[in-house]
Parts: structure tokens; sequence; C-alpha cells
């Protein structure tokens, strides 16, 4: 356990001494929401009924830029293939280094999301789908994208194969998170779909971190 | 036991790519001329003799090329993802071979079956596209064939490329299923399955022997275009060795 909470703690201060990699994600989900407005005209009616699909669109495509820089330094540096030979279990290190990157992704975008929600004119009454969606899914969206990450993380223009391996996959988080606030919006009271979100959650927690390692052995052999 | 002993030295045997050369020939020309057989006995059956449906008239008989496409394309994905762990466990080398071999195929199946989706599409649903479950997912499927096609591009490295491969079609694999359900909690138009383990299909049998002749007869394809591939594969991988060397001068003197 202890091994786990030196990797928390490494990552943590890492990520705070380079908040750039923090905050250009999280600037590119509100500059793209306001693209739509701009594209859109930003009549409150059209921007209410695509406010949903807006926000979980980009909250896959900030993930998916944020993850680029997952294992960038420490692979450049040298950390990774230490971490990879050498932690005992690597996957739990491994994991601690996700959950890193999800507090200051998915995190911070569920935490943000009440402002998008705001500036998109979503009703308050489907706020709560909103959040709990992206509190319960965007784990996955961490989890799975690091297997992605991983196996790119030894290319040197690995940005467009990234989205072309992960996107496929986010399908199903971006179908239930999307489609549980659409339902809350049209008046249908269920929390299944958020079931769902969480059994995809889980089992990336339990499969995603062996797949990350596999990846990683791969892409340092190169 | 003399069976487990058998399988046992069979596992061992597909260890060796030249082993896999020498006995895949006339396995080859097998299902060469099963495929041939099977899809032109299914495709002039299912074209020209089966009965006209009572309410899409001719355009059903799109399924005996849509329908067989279709099915093929899901399961080369599923073969890969079995090919993926036998590499990463075993690290066969013959896996690595089948992974890459087997891409292109299924790719090309998987853009058929959504090509063959379409036209059917339009006189009978009226629009060249409709994002309904299935015809997402298969999308979805194009997309993850798209995306194991990349990645083997993009990594010099034959052996590197093998395993990296070999994780993004077992990841793949545990999620079509999830992609596949998820898809179909949208609303969909699609029509069931025509063929399900469970129960006797609802059509005809004039209409649905052919259907069947036709699947039975891409699988043959598959096995061997897949045979075919796999040896230009071992050939040029092994290209180093003494025994493709020799094989190679026997046989231009």
């Amino acid at each position: 356990m202890s091994l786990f909470s030196a990797q928390l703690r490494r990552e943590w201060l890492l990520l705070i001494q380079h908040s750039e990699e923090v905050l250009n994600p999280l600037l590119f989900l509100f500059l793209a929401i306001s693209l739509f407005a701009l594209a859109t005209g930003g009549g409150p009616d059209v921007l209410r009924d695509y406010a949903p699909a807006i926000i979980w669109v980009l909250v896959l495509l900030a993930n998916l830029m944020s993850l680029e820089g997952l294992f960038r330094r420490d692979y450049e540096d040298g950390t990774l293939e230490l971490l990879v030979l050498k932690a005992e279990p690597a996957f739990l290190a491994l994991l601690a280094k996700v959950l890193v990157h999800w507090t200051f992704s998915g995190l911070a975008m569920t935490l943000l999301a009440p402002l998008a929600a705001l500036i998109l004119y979503l009703p308050v009454s489907a706020l709560p789908m909103l959040i709990l969606g992206l509190v319960v899914g965007t784990p996955a969206l961490s989890l799975i994208g690091a297997v992605g990450a991983a196996l790119t993380v030894g290319l040197k223009r690995g940005g467009a194969l990234l989205a072309l391996l992960v996107l496929p996959l986010y399908v199903p988080v971006l179908i239930f998170g999307a489609g549980a606030v659409l339902e809350q919006m049209a008046g249908i009271e269920t929390l299944a779909q958020i079931y769902w979100l969480g059994v995809i959650t889980m089992a990336s927690l339990t499969l995603a971190p062996f797949a990350v390692l596999a990846a990683l052995r791969v892409s340092l052999e190169q | 036991m003399t069976v487990t002993e058998t399988l046992k030295r069979w596992w061992h045997q597909l260890g060796s790519p030249r082993w896999f050369y020498e006995i895949s020939g006339p396995w080859q020309t097998g299902f060469a001329v099963l495929a041939l057989l099977l899809l032109a006995i299914g495709t002039v059956w299912g074209l020209a003799i089966a009965p006209m449906d009572y309410q899409q008239g001719n355009s059903f008989r799109i399924i005996y090329v849509h329908v067989p496409t279709a099915i093929v394309s899901q399961t080369v994905y599923m073969l890969m993802g079995a090919a993926g762990l036998v590499l990463l466990v075993w690290r066969m080398k013959l896996a690595d071979m089948v992974l890459a071999a087997a891409v292109p195929f299924g790719m090309s199946m998987t853009a058929l079956a959504l090509f063959t989706g379409a036209v059917w599409g339009k006189p009978t649903w009226g629009a060249w596209w409709v994002w309904d479950a299935r015809t997402t997912s298969m999308l979805v499927l194009l997309f993850l064939y798209f995306g194991l096609y990349a990645l083997r591009q993009a990594i010099p490295r034959n052996e590197a490329a093998g395993r990296a491969c070999a994780v993004l079609a077992l990841v793949g694999t545990v999620n079509i299923p999830i992609i596949k359900y998820s898809v179909d909690w949208w609303l969909t138009l699609h029509q069931p399955a025509t063929f399900k383990l469970t129960e006797a299909p609802s059509m005809p049998p004039e209409m649905w022997l052919p259907l069947l002749l036709n699947v039975l007869g891409i699988y043959c394809f598959f096995a061997a275009n897949l045979i075919g591939r796999l040896k230009l594969t071992i050939l040029e991988r092994e290209s180093g060795t003494r025994w493709v060397r020799e094989l190679i001068a026997g046989r231009s003197p």
C-alpha cells in the first residue's frame, strides 16, 4: 500500500508542477463549448437540446487530449521503465497514476460541469444526472484511455492514432452518459444508465491495469 | 489420454511456422474449392431460385451477401482477440501472423456489410444510412479494424507491432459485447438476427438454406484467404532462414 500512496504523492506533485498539462484540456473544453454556441447562433432552445451531447462529446475529447501526457514525461526520462521493471506489483503503481490523472481530468471536468451546463442552458433539473454520470463514467475514460496512451507512448506522432484507438472504445460511456441526461430531460426518472456506467467503470478498473501493463511492456521494448 | 497428447503435440507444432507452411497447402486448396462451390450454389440459389419475399419483393435478396459478410466480420475480430491472447500468453509466432493477416479481410468484410446494408436500406427504410443499433455497432467495428490497421502501420518493428495489436485486439474483444449492448439500448429499427442458435429460423427453408450455404461458403473463403496470406507472411518473415532460402532456390532453378 505504501507503493500506492508514494506513487500517488509523486504524481500529484508532478501534475501540480506542470499545471499547464491539467489546465489546457479544461480550457479546451470551454473553448469548444463556446465554439458550439457561436456556430449554432446561441439560441437557448437549440443549445438546451444539444447540451448533454455537446458536454459529453467534449469531455471525451478533452480527456483524450490530457491522455497524451499521461506516460510521456516518465517515458522520456526513464522513470516508466523502472516502474514497470521494479515496482511490485507494477499494476498498483499504474493504477495510482491513472487515479491522479482522473482527479485532474475527469473529476475536474465534473466539478466544472455546472458552469458548462449553465452556459448551454441545460435545465437545472437535469444537472444532477449530468454530474452523477460524469462522476461514475469518467474513471472508465481514464482507464480505457490509459491503454491507448500506453500503446502509443513510444511513437513519435501518436496523437491522431490515439484518438483512433480510444474513441471507439469510449462509445458505450458516451451513449449511457448522454442518454441518462436526455432521459432526465424527457421526464423519465431512472438510474439504469448510471448503473451501466458503473458496470463499465468497474470492469475497466479490474481489467485495464493489466492491459496497460502489457501495453507498456511492448512500448518499452521498442 | 492419446487425444490430449495429440492435441498437445499439435499445439507445439503450431509454434513452428515452417511446419504450418508445409502442411497447409492442401488445406488451402480444400477450403478454396469448398468456398467456390458453396458460394456459387448459395448465390445462384438465393438470387435466382429462392422465392420472393411477400413484403420486400426482390430487394430482400441482398441478405445473401449482407448477412454472411456481417457475420464473418464479427467472427474475424473475435478470432483476432483469441490470437492476441495466444500471442501474449504463449508468444506463438503464428498467432502474430494471424493477427496481421486477418485484419484486411475483416476490414473489407465489415465495409462490404455496411455498403450492402446501405443499398438495402434505401428501398426498404427510404434512406441510405440510418443510425440504428446494428448499423452503428458495425460502424464502430469498422473503426476498431481501422485502429488495429493503423497501429500496426505506426510501429516499425514487426514483433512489437504484433504484441501491441494483440493488446488492442483483446481490449476490443472485451468491449464488443458492451458496445453492442449500449448501442442496442438506443431505439432499434433493425430486424432481429436471422439465425439464432436456440430457435428455428422464421423463414421458409428454401429461403434460409441458400443463406446458410453462403455463410458457410464465406467462412471457407476466409479460411483459404487466411492460409494464403499466412503462407506469404511466413515466407516474408522467415526469409532469413535456411529452409525458406532452400525452398526458393529449389523452385526457381
